[in-house]
């Protein structure tokens, strides 16, 4: 019995150990771009190593049950007449709701530090009149930050191609161009069907729907190029339907900004 | 309530056409509809099947080469909604639950015969027309999930001929889901407890439940969709004021439910059959019950999960994240209720078990996934990509796919009297497993690099990954050909079963194998343990 027990113990801690090394040594994810990813990854770290322990450990037990207990040629007659275990079951039932509820507050805590849980903004004095309902994406911002905000870009999709307003500059531009380290707050909105703005390597994605607004904002940490995606089905050329946001030096940036400035018209 | 067979019903079913052309009649025994259910559902299956082989041949290669992008967009939206409303749903709730619920509760058939016939046959002609639809002016081609605008732009005479089908198979499902419910707690036999039912009724209890509460709500929202459609309606419609996101709401009420009208029975049926080859009772009766329910309760209360890019409000957000986790707990009690009923058995290696534990590994990834996909900051990032793909054909291919095939293996011996070939079988699960785990584990690793779902084109960095891929799906289309060879063969001359070849104790099998056309003999054997096997050797000691 006792020997019984020391071989459980070990199998369980080898498990433990191989989920947390695979945990920690595979990386599944792309390159981290902006504040969101690294947050992100923590998460996927975290489910993934409570996934992989729970996954090999059940793995396991189907393949050793099926090894030792399976029926040898000379053997008649059936298994041990046991109908439940009052105990294992409320050890199996309290053990998960634990790991869920934690894994949900958990999740919540990323999710508040991502900007996801602060209030709904429904005055986004920059760009809308008071009385336009803005949808919520995550990273939301209070009104006062975005005023103080020079980068407002808004953003109209449709079929099939992305368009970014710089609305500072009064240009429209097919290619998102962002300075480094700074946060970017967009207001998204379709011209025909849903679409959805999503780069991979900033770990966001918000759908931009026609008829109602909404608001994504990020903060990108690492110059280069990177694709955005359309991530909701909109039509035969959705899965060609893709654009380029460019991380710079804010240097960089602002050249590129002041090439393409048009003069304000007043008229 | 018991029914007795009155004998002028009786002389109508001797009027009836004997042999194998009853399964092309309006016939109302209940075991002719359950063949006719599982028997269509395969046909639609292989259906389904070349179109996702057809899916996976353009995804072979990063360009959009194989066919032209508006039919590729008809294929998969076909794919899915032939696998859901043609195969899965129709086979594990129509054709299992007609063929074993009447023996399970001691019925000669069940409550409503003629309103059974009724629903299985307006399967074939919707089923027909939505695959003729391709050929009129281009099937549906907004996805599975037909959202607007999309759905209102697209051509329209595809689309409205999805929806019709679709209400039509609703429709079925419906009348299906009364059935159930009528049966298994009206036509029970005297004496029969609820608690002493097979788990099988339980499940089909628990999943009737969702399909009348939530398929009547996709119907009334299709039939608004197909207002705004037709008649220029704004329903949805954002030109004319209507709101997207509320067809969403809508659609998602009905379309999460039906995951679990998809996995609910194969939960029953792997508990039918787990205990049978591993020669123990079912672990835990009472909380798998209770597993159940709860899944239903929690089922019907997480449909938003599925629109946490959609802009929804922060506290929906949480709400749905938190309620959707939950639902691990009860589906985690019935994993480790299966596994502590192999513990300890004495475990028949064959082909419906090897099955049936295939389905308990790929349904545990499936579970973890979903879990991860629940939680907001990690869903944000996958939605809509091949993490999402992969997720839920680990659910429905890796578990309830799976579980009809065991279910085949263990009960065509009930159906024909013959036994399968057990060589052809195993050879099937292998080719099967390895295939499946080929073609969707390294989805996952496509979706979180960036590769969304429904695309004909790709980043050729991912040209590799989704070149195994489609390797893994051509090793599952190959798996089917041992599979009918087997049936095929074994139906005329596989090895005689016996009435009970596999000495299990519900009461499907106390009666002769094929069963009378009224189940049994004489009277309905009053069955109070179907699962206690390992008993009487221990009373006759």
């Amino acid at each position: 019995m006792l020997n019984k027990n020391i071989y459980l113990i070990l199998i369980i801690s080898l498990v433990f150990a191989i989920s947390f090394w695979i945990g920690f040594n595979v990386n599944l994810l792309p390159a981290e771009a902006s504040i969101n990813a690294p947050i992100y990854d923590e998460l996927f770290k975290i489910l993934f190593i409570i996934g992989l322990i729970i996954f090999i450990g059940m793995t396991i037990a189907v393949i050793y049950s099926l090894f030792k207990f399976r029926k040898r040629n000379d053997q008649i007659g059936d298994g041990i007449a046991l109908e439940g275990n009052l105990s294992l079951e409320i050890v199996w039932t309290i053990i998960p709701s634990i790991i869920v509820l934690l894994i949900g507050l958990y999740s919540y805590n990323i999710y508040d530090r991502m900007g996801g849980m602060k209030e709904l903004n429904h005055n986004h004095e920059m760009m809308t009149s008071n009385t336009e309902k803005i949808w919520a994406g995550i990273s939301q911002t209070s009104d006062n930050e975005i005023a103080i905000n020079n980068l407002s870009i808004e953003v109209s999709a449709m079929q099939f191609a992305f368009l970014f307003n710089y609305p500072k500059g009064n240009f429209i531009s097919g290619e998102l161009h962002v300075p480094v380290d700074q946060k970017v707050s967009m207001k998204m909105e379709s011209k025909d069907v849903i679409h959805a703005f999503w780069v991979p390597e900033f770990r966001i994605k918000q759908d931009i729907i026609p008829g109602q607004p909404t608001i994504l904002n990020f903060t990108p940490t690492k110059v280069g190029k990177y694709p955005i995606i359309c991530a909701e089905l909109c039509g035969p050329y959705h899965g060609g339907m893709r654009a380029s946001i460019i991380v710079e030096e804010e240097s960089d940036y602002n050249e590129w900004f002041n090439k393409n400035k048009k003069p304000e018209v007043n008229l | 309530m018991t029914i007795s067979i009155d004998p002028q019903k009786t002389n109508n079913e001797s009027l009836q056409p004997k042999g194998w052309l009853r399964y092309f009649s309006f016939s109302l025994d209940h075991k002719v509809i359950g063949i006719q259910y599982l028997v269509c559902g395969f046909l639609f299956y292989l259906i389904g099947g070349t179109l996702a082989s057809a899916i996976r041949i353009e995804l072979a290669s990063p360009m959009s080469d194989f066919m032209p992008r508006d039919v590729y967009n008809q294929v998969l939206t076909l794919h899915g909604t032939i696998m859901i409303f043609l195969w899965i749903v129709p086979v594990v709730n129509g054709a299992f639950g007609n063929y074993l619920i009447p023996f399970y509760v001691g019925a000669r058939d069940m409550a409503f015969p003629r309103l059974n016939a009724v629903a299985f046959w307006l399967i074939p002609p919707s089923g027909l027309m939505l695959v003729a639809s391709y050929f009129v002016e281009g099937a549906a081609q907004a996805g599975w999930t037909a959202y607007p605008p999309l759905s209102i732009t697209t051509p329209q005479s595809g689309q409205i001929i999805w929806i019709l089908s679709v209400l039509l198979l609703g429709g079925s499902s419906i009348f299906g889901g009364i059935n159930f419910i009528a049966t298994i707690i009206k036509l029970r036999r005297p004496g029969l407890k609820l608690m002493q039912l097979p788990m099988y009724c339980w499940a089909m209890l628990g999943t009737s439940l969702l399909v009348v509460l939530s398929t009547p709500v996709l119907a009334g929202t299709l039939i608004l969709l197909s207002f705004d459609i037709i008649a220029n309606t704004g329903f949805f419609n954002p030109v004319l004021g209507g709101n997207v996101v509320v067809y969403q709401h809508l659609f998602w009420f009905y379309s999460h439910p039906a995951v679990y009208i998809m996995v609910l029975p194969a939960f029953g049926l792997v508990s039918e059959i787990l205990p049978v080859h591993a020669r123990k009772p079912l672990f835990g009766y009472t909380t798998m019950v209770f597993s159940i329910m709860g899944i239903v309760v929690l089922g019907l209360v997480v449909w938003a999960h599925h629109m946490f890019t959609s802009g929804t409000p922060p506290w929906m957000r949480l709400f749905f994240t938190i309620a959707t986790a939950f639902i691990a707990v009860p589906t985690g009690i019935k994993f480790f209720n299966w596994v502590a009923t192999l513990w300890g058995g004495k475990i028949s290696i064959n082909s419906a078990m090897l099955f049936s534990c295939g389905f308990i590994i790929n349904f545990v990834f499936g579970g973890i996934t979903g879990v991860a996909l629940a939680q907001v900051p990690f869903d944000i990032h996958v939605h809509d990509t091949y993490f999402v793909v992969a997720h839920f054909h680990y659910i429905v291919y890796g578990g309830t796919v799976f579980i009809i095939f065991s279910s085949i293996y263990h009960w065509f011996p009930k159906v024909t009297g013959k036994m399968l070939n057990e060589k052809l079988g195993i050879l099937h699960f292998i080719i099967t497993f390895i295939g499946f785990n080929l073609c969707f584990a390294p989805q996952h690793w496509l979706g979180l690099n960036g590769m969304p779902r429904r695309v004909a084109e790709y980043d050729p960095q991912f040209q590799f990954v989704n070149q195994i891929s489609s390797l893994g799906a051509l090793l599952m289309a190959i798996s089917t050909i041992p599979f009918l060879i087997n049936v095929l063969l074994s139906v005329r001359n596989g090895k005689d079963a016996g009435d009970n070849p596999w000495n299990a104790l519900t009461p499907e099998w106390l009666t002769s194998s094929p069963p009378p056309v009224e189940n049994w003999e004489g009277e309905a054997p009053l069955v109070e343990e179907p699962y206690g096997y390992g008993k009487e050797i221990s009373e006759q000691k």
